[in-house]
């Protein structure tokens, strides 16, 4: 359970992320959507220590996120963030086994070994495992990152914009991952999305927020309204239910 | 590709590296001996035994500052280390005199520049936590900066100092294997061993670090302490360096590439040995051709200089090309 209790970062006078009280839910795909500017990677970074609050408390099962220490919490919680720029010459095999820090520090055992091969073939990466991450491409090299982050075998992974630079393919290849992974092993995580039928289809909870609080959150067919969308993204956009899944149209 | 394949390439690397190392020495101590043995022996040995040491020092500093920093074309000598203490140096000869500096006692002179330098990073890294908010960049720029005004008051200090005085500091700063101080050599030797069997439990977490700030701290490294651990080991090791034959600013810069290159692998366990064995053949053989070949007419800054500024050239053709 992750909660989050007035949470607040200001950058001078300007309030990035302005109290937001929130309770995420134990289990399954929680996306967080919203315009830019809204606040969703910053509250992502404060929820996982990696950005300190200016306000406010972040509680992970119970452990709060400022006083913890940081090899407790990453063992239950890990996060991804956007650009992630390596200046050393790393493998995907490297660079996944890095993963398995917390528990090996830095001495892989036989079933840490299992656990980065398991995590490359999942990300679909097995060809690639012995190539350099600056020969890849930059969806590629995502997949590597999301490998490592699933190899921490956290109860918790947070994800902000795991769908970037994806393909078609990948992107729906990714989240089938994730949502099997929610499914069968009990994971909770939490997207940072803008890909709102991404999150209709793929998440059991949706947080829109908008000019840095939580401005609607529910399940997607909550969420997935022309009335709603609009307040959130000021934007005429018709949903349709194909398939059973709430689809948006914003192309027009 | 099993684990055995991956780490037998870069040990076998070292092996060799280490091979050269040995065969520059022995060559360095064993030819063209025109003199007692027990004469010859320990003025060279102690020669080598400088050459190692900076060479040490000098890699390792250069290897974790760019861990540190995430970059690889930086040498602690951009935050001014090495001219804090040229600037410490130039002060107490400006103040003391230079008789009475060379009669203090080397063993206090010494501790205390360690001490103001470690000082100094300190007083650096709490004010990137504090006001910088862990901005990397913010704490490089500050350190041009007083790297700049090190080096601009010293060469104040140093035109405006008697003419005597000034070649007495010359003297010092001129990076020479030739004079080390036995006392200092030993001071030195023990200082370098002692942050090194501490700074041995921060070898892994420096890999981590490879990944930047907000990775490292997912994986639960405690961002601020090691680093602040690290740039206090860089302070020492660069005192010591400096202190041994003054500023080497591009032989850092070479050796730590130079490991990357070889190595293949992000592992500290590797690259720092490396480093520090290519640093020692380049010193030793550097010092060699000086010597049979120049015969001492050149210094080796000069050199190292030399050849460290047109690698750094190239490297940043390299980047631009690419």
């Amino acid at each position: 359970m992750i909660e989050a209790e007035k949470v607040t970062r200001r950058y001078g006078e300007t309030v990035v992320v302005d109290g937001v009280t929130l309770r995420l839910p134990v289990g399954g795909i929680t996306s967080i959507i919203g315009p830019n500017g809204a606040g969703k990677s910053t509250l992502l970074s404060m929820v996982s220590r990696v950005l300190p609050m200016s306000s406010g408390a972040v509680r992970v099962d119970g452990l709060d996120v400022t006083t913890t220490p940081g090899d407790v919490l990453a063992r239950r919680l890990a996060i991804l963030r956007q650009d992630n720029h390596i200046t050393a010459r790393l493998t995907v095999r490297d660079l996944v086994t890095f993963g398995r820090y917390p528990h090996s520090r830095g001495r892989p055992t036989v079933q840490d070994r299992e656990h980065v091969e398991r995590a490359i073939e999942h990300m679909g990466l097995g060809p690639l495992a012995g190539r350099f991450l600056d020969e890849l491409s930059g969806g590629q090299r995502q997949r590597a990152f999301v490998a490592m982050v699933l190899c921490q075998d956290t109860d918790h992974v947070l994800l902000d914009e795991p769908l970037n630079g994806l393909d078609l393919k990948h992107a729906v290849s990714m989240m089938r991952q994730l949502r099997h992974a929610a499914d069968t092993l009990g994971k909770s995580f939490v997207l940072v999305l803008h890909d709102i039928n991404f999150a209709s289809c793929y998440s059991d909870h949706i947080v829109a927020m908008r000019e840095g609080k939580v401005a609607f959150q529910g399940r997607p067919e909550d969420i997935m309204r022309p009335d709603v969308l609009r307040a959130i993204y000021e934007l005429d956009i018709s949903v349709q239910q194909i398939d059973g899944d709430w689809i948006a149209t914003h192309y027009r | 590709m099993s684990a055995s394949a991956t780490s037998s390439g870069p040990a076998r690397t070292l092996l060799v590296l280490g091979g050269l190392a040995l065969a520059c020495a022995a060559l360095f101590m064993l030819i063209e001996v025109n003199g007692p043995w027990d004469f010859v022996l320990p003025f060279r040995g102690r020669k080598v035994a400088t050459a190692l040491l900076v060479g040490y020092a000098v890699a390792v500093s250069t290897v974790l500052f760019q861990t540190v920093t995430g970059n690889r074309v930086l040498t602690p000598a951009i935050m001014g280390f090495d001219y804090l203490y040229v600037l410490i140096q130039t002060c107490l000869v400006f103040l003391l005199g230079s008789t009475a500096v060379a009669g203090l006692d080397p063993r206090l002179l010494f501790g205390a520049e360690v001490a103001i330098m470690v000082a100094f990073s300190t007083l650096l890294h709490g004010w990137l936590f504090g006001v910088a908010r862990g901005s990397v960049h913010l704490l490089l720029l500050t350190g041009v900066v007083m790297g700049v005004l090190f080096r601009s008051l010293s060469s104040f200090i140093q035109r405006v100092i008697d003419p005597n005085e000034f070649v007495f500091l010359q003297d010092r700063f001129f990076a020479s294997f030739n004079n080390p101080e036995h006392e200092l050599l030993l001071l030195s030797a023990g200082l370098t061993l002692g942050v090194s069997v501490l700074g041995l439990r921060l070898l892994r977490t420096c890999d981590v670090l490879v990944l930047g700030r907000e990775a490292a701290i997912n994986l639960g490294v405690d961002y601020e302490r090691t680093v602040s651990w690290v740039l206090a080991l860089v302070a020492i090791l660069v005192a010591v360096s400096t202190a041994l034959v003054g500023p080497v600013t591009f032989l850092g810069l070479l050796v730590a590439n130079l490991a990357y290159a070889v190595m293949r692998t992000h592992k500290h366990a590797f690259v720092l040995p490396a480093a520090a064995l290519v640093a020692a053949i380049a010193l030793v053989a550097g010092q060699l051709v000086l010597e049979r070949v120049f015969r001492l007419d050149t210094s080796p800054r000069v050199i190292i200089e030399f050849v460290g500024g047109a690698v750094f050239i190239a490297m940043l053709m390299r980047k631009a090309t690419r």
